[in-house]
């Protein structure tokens, strides 16, 4: 039916719009579609910047090649089907671009980001360009593992319903003997929490090899369990300089019978974590994923990788908690856009949304979702505008906000687990949390002295209830 | 300087021993549980109650009380049942879980009543 037989080859630079400019394409439901902000050279025109953006991530390069003939092209291209300014911006313009399925090869995120993020980004005729969205087909979804384990089952294997999870980064996060680590990683489970956390640059140095630290902290998880009669946990960072090394501490922490690891899927790679989140998935280990190195590539806003992309890719790569943003405090302005990517992260389907930053529907089918991780300077006066924006399906820690309690790591874990149940129960009450969390903690805090002392400990840092009002609490 | 306090948890304390969700709490009253099975009853969920011996609180099955009260709407109802669990099981722990089928998961779980060692720290 093509009549690719009938043309004749012709040397020489065309322009791409001629061949990979097709406004209308009707889109297939197999298409990997993506949306790039692009931001063009003087004198380039929207449609060839776009056509040359879906050439140059696809099956185009700069000249016409005999060999283009010995293909049928048209089936295997990328094309640009639209254009779309981008609201209060004219330096750039948003190009949406489908890709066939067959481009790609199953399974592999490492793939889809090779062409979609591969030389294109350094193609001059674009002073800047930045992937905003990507739909992964459902047929691609179904090819990938996903999370290892997923929300549900993570409920399961730790036994801890209808609340969110509490975690805390032990400090300092460089310098401490493995032993001394332990002692701290022990003090925070007893007091309450259910997890803590090795920081992102904790590997294996020096002054904590990485076997000694596992082992002390194993020692601390299962005395901690065997106090408070709760499951527990430490997030064993098994970030490692090469793949072997990774896989040797991954079957340390198994062997040592610890229920979660840890991996840096930035810096650690694509290919890295994949592998590792089937190792998990084969051996009935939680994952925590980190994302060192994600604001290099997705803080510019004319340039890079929006960061609703990376979580996209880390939950068909795989890994059961991501770390999301807190939104409280001082990434306040992003409360809509981490809405959009924590939903992402988290449900069976989701909806185009612009107000959140989301281009596309996307369908993850019965793909496992991810823990929403929020992590970095909160306390427990943040607590009430944490669960009503995160809602129940999210690892909420507090490194300096346990740690730093005037008694010490087992009063301020008290404190933060204190502070959840009693916001939680006030949640399930009806109560807005928003409006009435002073009221709940002060009332919670009368028969906890850690909360109490955790509570004016923070009270100079200014409370930021009102800045959430207009948030629905989250399911 | 403010005096430290040491933190009231032991290992050889059975009282030191919590149960998640709502454990780090005051006993909840039973205007409380109320509160939380109206919750349950509002998001879908199936109540359901569970005891066990206190030695082994830690497995992940514990005795189920009856079956899932599917379909049961009426707070009175379920608390009654609790009741009913809780005296025929003295000195075991009763918990009420949730079960949301959509999720195929519990919405919730909670401890409803402390058997044997009594309440929680202080």
């Amino acid at each position: 039916m093509s009549n690719a037989a009938a043309r004749t080859y012709s040397a020489g630079v065309k322009e791409y719009r001629n061949t990979y400019w097709e406004p209308h394409y009707r889109v297939k439901d197999s298409d990997l579609l993506a949306c790039f902000k692009i931001t063009p050279q003087p004198g380039v025109a929207r449609e060839e910047a776009a056509a040359a953006v879906a050439a140059e991530s696809s099956t185009g390069t700069w000249t016409t090649v005999w060999t283009d003939l010995l293909t049928d092209l048209d089936y295997y291209k990328g094309r640009a089907y639209r254009i779309e300014d981008v609201p209060g911006d004219d330096s750039c313009f948003y190009a949406f671009v489908a890709y066939p399925i067959d481009l790609f090869e199953e399974g592999s995120v490492v793939n889809v980001f090779t062409s979609l993020v591969g030389n294109v980004f350094g193609f001059k005729a674009i002073r800047a360009l930045r992937l905003e969205d990507v739909r992964f087909p459902f047929a691609y979804v179904k090819t990938c593992g996903g999370p290892p384990n997923g929300i549900q089952v993570e409920r399961d294997i730790l036994n801890k319903y209808g609340r969110p999870l509490l975690g805390c980064t032990i400090k300092p996060k460089l310098g401490l003997s493995a032993k001394n680590y332990g002692r701290a990683v022990y003090e925070c489970l007893r007091g309450g929490l259910d997890f803590t956390k090795d920081d992102e640059n904790v590997n294996s140095q020096p002054f904590m090899r990485w076997r000694d630290r596992f082992a002390f902290v194993a020692e601390a998880v299962k005395k901690a369990e065997a106090e408070t009669g709760e499951r527990k946990g430490h997030y064993l960072n098994v970030t490692a300089p090469t793949p072997e090394e990774m896989y040797r501490r991954a079957e340390f922490a198994k062997s040592l019978g610890m229920p979660i690891i840890m991996h840096d899927y930035l810096t650690g790679g694509f290919c890295a974590n994949t592998g590792l989140a089937n190792w998990c998935r084969e051996n009935r280990m939680l994952l925590h994923i980190h994302r060192a190195m994600h604001a290099v590539i997705d803080r510019d806003r004319h340039h890079g990788i929006h960061f609703r992309v990376l979580a996209k890719a880390l939950r068909l790569s795989g890994g059961d908690h991501l770390h999301t943003g807190t939104v409280v405090g001082k990434l306040e302005g992003d409360r809509q856009a981490t809405l959009g990517w924590i939903d992402l992260l988290r449900e069976k389907y989701v909806k185009e949304d612009r107000s959140r930053g989301i281009f596309f529907d996307q369908d993850w089918g019965s793909m496992p979702g991810v823990f929403a991780v929020a992590s970095g300077g909160i306390h427990v006066w943040h607590m009430p505008a944490l669960l009503a924006i995160f809602g129940d399906d999210a690892v909420f820690q507090f490194g300096g906000g346990t740690l730093g309690h005037p008694w010490g790591n087992a009063a301020g874990a008290s404190a933060n687990r204190v502070a959840l149940e009693a916001c939680v129960e006030a949640r399930n009450q009806g109560r807005n949390l928003d409006k009435e969390g002073k009221d709940v903690l002060t009332a919670a805090a009368k028969s906890s002295p850690e909360l109490r002392a955790a509570m004016e400990t923070w009270k100079e840092i200014r409370f930021e209830f009102e800045t959430v009002d207009k948030l629905d609490a989250a399911a | 300087m403010r005096e430290v306090r040491d933190y009231p948890s032991r290992i050889g304390d059975a009282a030191s021993r919590r149960f998640e969700t709502f454990s780090y709490l005051p006993p909840l009253s039973p205007e409380a549980v109320r509160q939380q099975v109206d919750y349950i009853i509002a998001r879908g969920w199936t109540p359901a109650i569970e005891y066990t011996e206190p030695e082994h609180a830690d497995e992940t099955y514990w005795h189920m009380w009856k079956l899932p009260l599917f379909g049961e709407t009426s707070v009175n109802r379920v608390l009654a049942e609790v009741e009913a669990c809780r005296k025929g099981n003295p000195n075991h722990h009763v918990r009420l879980v949730g079960y949301d089928k959509f999720r195929q998961t519990q919405g919730t779980a909670m401890l409803v009543h402390r058997g044997a060692a009594g309440n929680a720290a202080r």
